[in-house]
């Protein structure tokens, strides 16, 4: 099926399944310990072997000598593989550096060695004996330093490195209130629970992996072409992710050794990567330099509009592309956005949830908090004076929805605003001094072809297959949901079978266009096997209608099981997309409410309440959706004031590489939370009339926090995040 | 994790002798510190002796009116005792300022003494690190600091003691009580037990080889309001940045202990004398020879802030 033109109406609109609060199908599975994760994978992949991955101990030089003795007379062990015994190795396409480093040593903990033996405990001991000599050479691990040194990317997923509308300079010269600020977002990890975790084993030349990871088919595909063997040969599962931000986007190291690992000790090998190799030998979310400049004529009108970041990689690597929400945003006839991107030896940046919109917005909002003061404007009032229905750089361009105005007047009922004093540091609690935020919210929606199977069988049962991936986010929910629709049945006869590249390929999970884009592949299969069952019946295709396991047309009724017969049928189809998405600009929006108290004495800030309004066209299942949402409001907090990656800045590696010293919020940081869904449907974006939203949740949210910090305190903090050390010297004084 | 031998001790004698027995032994009790850095090989001892049934276990009023609470005693038995909420209100505060409720279950009171920095470079042994590998340096002293001790530090070391519970005990003037392999026992004052780092990091109390903590005892009550103020960058499960254990008087004199600042809980009996002065002064007699870092300048400034806070607490109250 092919998505040309804006979606009419269509069996996903009678809302009997589809936009339920709906339990996630899968519930019973996860809370009764029986969805098998990757490392769980027990009968699948009886009796194997462990892989304990040695990681580098340098930011960036050679390994001089290797020696191996010691660990390969340990007890239990059964292979080492390294660089030099692995054979011919190419890089995945999706990979920045080599997965197998050696001899040279491109990142700290890039893989060297994985130790493979009877027992984990073995290879952990063994992998100890491991005795590696290097040398070291000088490495750039400061983006401040080499930030100057920054190329004009080529161009991405975040689109072209520069834009520029107008006139900026001049406008800006020329404009009567005007701001120029520098903020600084830090190298985030994503610090998700279940690592990285492979089980490899191989029969004959074929490779079957039982991983955790987000996108089965690039998965396949750099598995193939990093062993140099056809992608045929490759088989890829991954039925549950205990999260993944888009830390599992990719194939990484604990896959491909596993598959090296097997492949020579012919049996089974389990990987899981160590949880203090996961922060510098997996990806993160790059720190990032922006400046942003805004000017304004006396009544709030932004005439000038500049925003350019810096952020750093590894040669060949990408960059975060924080000015991407700034070209949307805000209307304004004189713009201007610039990305540059310089050479670092810290590990391999990449997406992390809401790549570019989040760091992005957590600068921009700041700022436009910063000028609507120098106007004297409310945040709120300011925004929505600068709002804008078309895309701001190509006027031609209609948004296909944009209540971003609806969400911000809503947020601010809802949450009192009027009660916020606009002067910062005069409202107290004791001890606490307390303050407001706001921040508008945008991510956007990309639509990806995507492709399912639907069986029907003689019992009236419905099966989807497809290789899309369920990260937590609730895809096996709303799948089952768009089939029941479709199909017009009860969700428990529909089972859903995700995350094994022998499905059909998907979207995967990744950029919030999964659940959109993974249910109008399914929908689009339903669709066909509707043809396919009235085609049977000599039902009217025009008339039939499908209901309570029935399909009825011209005064006849079937049963779907006598429909399917003793052969069941079988369909598969594909969405996709036409040039809708370039004639319209999708994006979804949201307005985050944050009221935070600092503590007077030791800046301290704790979030008292969050609100977050959302128009994300059709919300296909308000409890997962709910989830996604609160979700990435936690993961905006601990962005705004605790998440950072400490760079090491002589030895080139973040130091904190666990969980005790990397912190994300606990419990006792995340106060009530409240989220708000726009009645929405928007037919441009799919025949389901969704969009994402999983990601929308984060964009702003750590601008929100620190406007209310500054609305607290008075204290304007440009570099995240927002601990107490950058406020105290401004609090008031202690006695 | 190295292969080890293990044994259960049947009293504590016997275990401070199979101490001596076993050159480089370690004792483990709850397990929570000493099982991760076995499994990390930060620790490698070659042979356990189990401590758990050493009837240890007790909290026991004193002829002197205070309290002995013995080695094994859990974190979450020793904050939850009546007469520790009643009569030492900062000792149970702490204790609940820490870890998780899990890690509480566990961890027991000689255990919490003696648990190790958590310097991320103590961590990672591919870093140099003097506490770790005695003379291969100090990788913090010029790295990623924020955390870490701002007084008392050395050119060799400049890790934190983490405990929250030490600070109370020391702002208590609680002692430590141990057996010795020989079999004499002996009585340390919680003042004397941790040592300063030195040139020795790695040495970390004045404990002898094979001495074994049997129990903590608390003088007879203070008084006063008991405060233990923690500070850190979450609201729960993360180690103090700066913490304050505080037993304030009716007529504003007091004691002061702080934790997150040094390699052992810090307090300086003279700089009490300034407390009717209040924050300020006493800060700058506590920190007056501070060296910090400049990554974590900032807690010289804090802990003047936070004693403000405790101060005005106790004032409050």
């Amino acid at each position: 099926m092919k998505f040309e033109t804006p979606a009419t109406t269509n069996p996903i609109d009678q809302l009997k399944v589809v936009g339920q609060p709906l339990d996630r199908v899968d519930g019973p599975l996860k809370t009764t310990g029986k969805a098998p994760y990757a490392y769980e994978q027990h009968e699948a992949a009886p009796n194997p072997a462990y892989g304990y991955v040695v990681g580098a101990a340098i930011g960036k030089g050679r390994i001089s000598s290797m020696d191996l003795g010691q660990a390969k007379a340990a007890p239990g062990v059964l292979a080492i593989i390294t660089a030099e015994n692995a054979g011919k190795l190419d890089k995945g396409d999706h990979n920045t550096a080599k997965l197998l480093g050696g001899p040279e040593i491109q990142h700290y903990h890039q893989a060297i060695a994985v130790v493979v033996a009877e027992t984990f405990e073995q290879a952990r001991s063994a992998a100890q004996l491991v005795r590696v000599k290097y040398e070291a050479a000088k490495g750039s691990f400061d983006l401040a330093s080499v930030k100057d040194s920054g190329k004009k990317p080529k161009e991405g997923f975040g689109g072209p490195p520069e834009t520029a509308v107008g006139d900026f300079d001049k406008a800006f010269a020329a404009a009567p209130v005007q701001l120029d600020a520098t903020y600084t977002t830090p190298d985030q990890s994503h610090a998700m629970i279940e690592p990285h975790a492979t089980i490899a084993a191989w029969e004959g030349d074929k490779l079957t992996i039982w991983t955790s990871n987000q996108m089965v088919g690039w998965g396949v595909g750099d598995m193939a072409k990093t062993l140099g063997i056809q992608k045929e040969n490759v088989r890829l599962i991954s039925p549950f992710i205990g999260g993944g931000f888009g830390g599992k986007l990719f194939l990484r190291a604990d896959a491909l050794l596993a598959a090296l690992g097997a492949r020579a000790v012919k049996r089974p090998v389990k990987i899981a990567l160590q949880r203090a190799l996961m922060i510098n030998n997996t990806t993160h979310r790059p720190a990032t330099i922006q400046r942003i400049r805004l000017g304004a004529t006396k009544d709030g009108q932004l005439s000038a509009i500049a925003h350019e970041s810096w952020s750093g990689d590894l040669p060949g690597g990408e960059p975060e592309t924080a000015v991407s929400q700034t070209r949307l945003l805000y209307a304004g006839a004189n713009r201007l956005t610039a990305m540059r991107l310089a050479e670092l030896d810290l590990p391999e940046g990449n997406a992390m949830r809401a790549p570019g919109e989040a760091p992005g917005m957590m600068a921009l909002e700041i700022a436009v908090d910063e000028m609507a003061e120098k106007l004297g404007m409310d945040p709120v009032e300011f925004r929505i004076l600068n709002d804008t229905q078309v895309d701001p750089e190509k006027p031609e361009r209609p948004f296909s929805q944009r209540r971003l105005i609806e969400c911000l007047r809503t947020g601010a009922e809802k949450f009192g605003w009027d009660k916020r004093n606009a002067k910062p540091g005069q409202t107290r609690e004791g001890r606490w001094l307390m303050g407001m935020g706001v921040a508008a919210a945008l991510r956007n929606n990309l639509v990806m072809k995507s492709a399912a199977r639907v069986k029907l069988d003689k019992s009236g049962h419905i099966t989807v297959e497809t290789d899309m991936t369920d990260i937590g986010t609730g895809s096996y929910t709303v799948i089952a949901q768009t089939a029941a629709e479709t199909l017009g049945v009860s969700l428990d006869k529909v089972t859903v079978r995700l995350g094994d590249s022998t499905f059909p390929v998907s979207c995967g999970s990744g950029g919030q266009w999964g659940g959109n884009s993974s249910s109008s592949g399914v929908y689009a299969a339903c669709m066909k096997l509707r043809a396919a069952i009235t085609l049977k019946t000599g039902l009217s295709a025009t008339e039939a209608i499908f209901a309570d396991g029935k399909v009825s047309a011209g005064g006849r009724s079937v049963s779907l099981a006598e429909a399917a017969g003793d052969k069941g049928l079988e369909v598969e189809d594909t969405m996709e997309y036409g040039d809708l998405d370039k004639k319209f600009q999708q994006s979804t929006f949201g307005a985050h409410y944050v009221e935070v108290a600092v503590d007077s004495f030791t800046g301290e800030t704790r979030v008292r309440r969050m609100l977050a309004v959302c128009a994300a066209g059709r919300i296909l299942n308000p409890k997962t959706a709910r989830s996604q949402v609160i979700g990435a409001m936690t993961m905006g907090v601990g962005a705004a004031l605790m998440e950072e990656l400490k760079v090491d800045k002589k030895r080139g590696f973040f130091v904190n590489h666990d969980l005790a010293s990397y912190e994300v919020p606990v419990h006792a940081d995340i106060p009530h939370q409240e989220v708000i869904f726009l009645d929405e449907t928007d037919p441009i974006s799919s025949p389901l009339k969704a969009k994402g939203v999983g990601e929308l949740g984060i964009c702003g949210v750590g601008a929100a926090v620190a406007n209310a910090i500054y609305n607290a305190t008075g204290v304007r903090v440009r570099d995240y995040p927002i601990t107490l050390d950058k406020l105290i010297d401004q609090l008031p004084a202690v006695a | 994790m190295k292969p080890f031998t293990y044994e259960r001790a049947e009293s504590p004698a016997a275990a401070a002798g199979a101490a001596m027995r076993h050159p480089g032994a370690k004792f483990v009790a709850g397990g929570t510190n000493l099982l991760d850095l076995m499994k990390l090989e930060i620790e490698e001892p070659m042979h356990l002796i189990d401590v758990n049934g050493l009837q240890l276990d007790k909290i026991e009023p004193t002829p002197e009116g205070g309290l002995r609470i013995g080695a094994l005693v859990r974190n979450t038995d020793l904050a939850a005792d009546e007469r520790v909420r009643r009569d030492y209100g900062v000792l149970s505060r702490a204790l609940v300022a820490g870890a998780s409720g899990q890690l509480r279950n566990m961890a027991t009171t000689a255990g919490n003494l003696l648990q190790r920095t958590r310097c991320p470079y103590f961590y990672d042994t591919n870093q140099p690190c003097n506490k770790r590998l005695p003379g291969s340096g100090c990788s913090a002293v010029d790295g990623a600091s924020r955390q870490l001790a701002i007084i008392g530090v050395s050119e060799a070391c400049i890790a934190t003691h983490p405990s929250d519970m030490a600070v109370a005990l020391r702002v208590l003037d609680a002692s430590v009580e141990t057996i010795l392999p020989d079999g004499t026992t002996r009585t340390i004052p919680i003042a004397d037990f941790h040592r300063l780092p030195g040139d020795t990091p790695h040495l970390e109390t004045v404990l002898q080889p094979g001495e074994l903590i049997t129990a903590v005892t608390l003088p007879k009550p203070l008084g006063g309001t008991h405060i233990y103020h923690k500070v850190r960058d979450r609201a729960s499960y993360a180690f103090a940045l700066v913490s304050i254990a505080a037993v304030i008087q009716r007529d504003g004199s007091g004691r002061v202990a702080v934790g997150g600042v040094a390699h052992k809980p810090w307090r300086v009996e003279a700089a009490e004398a300034e407390l009717p002065r209040g924050a300020k002064a006493v800060t700058e007699r506590l920190l007056a020879d501070a060296k910090p870092t400049k990554d974590n300048a900032f807690k010289v400034k804090l802990v003047e802030r936070v004693l403000g806070a405790v101060l005005a607490e106790a004032k409050g109250a």
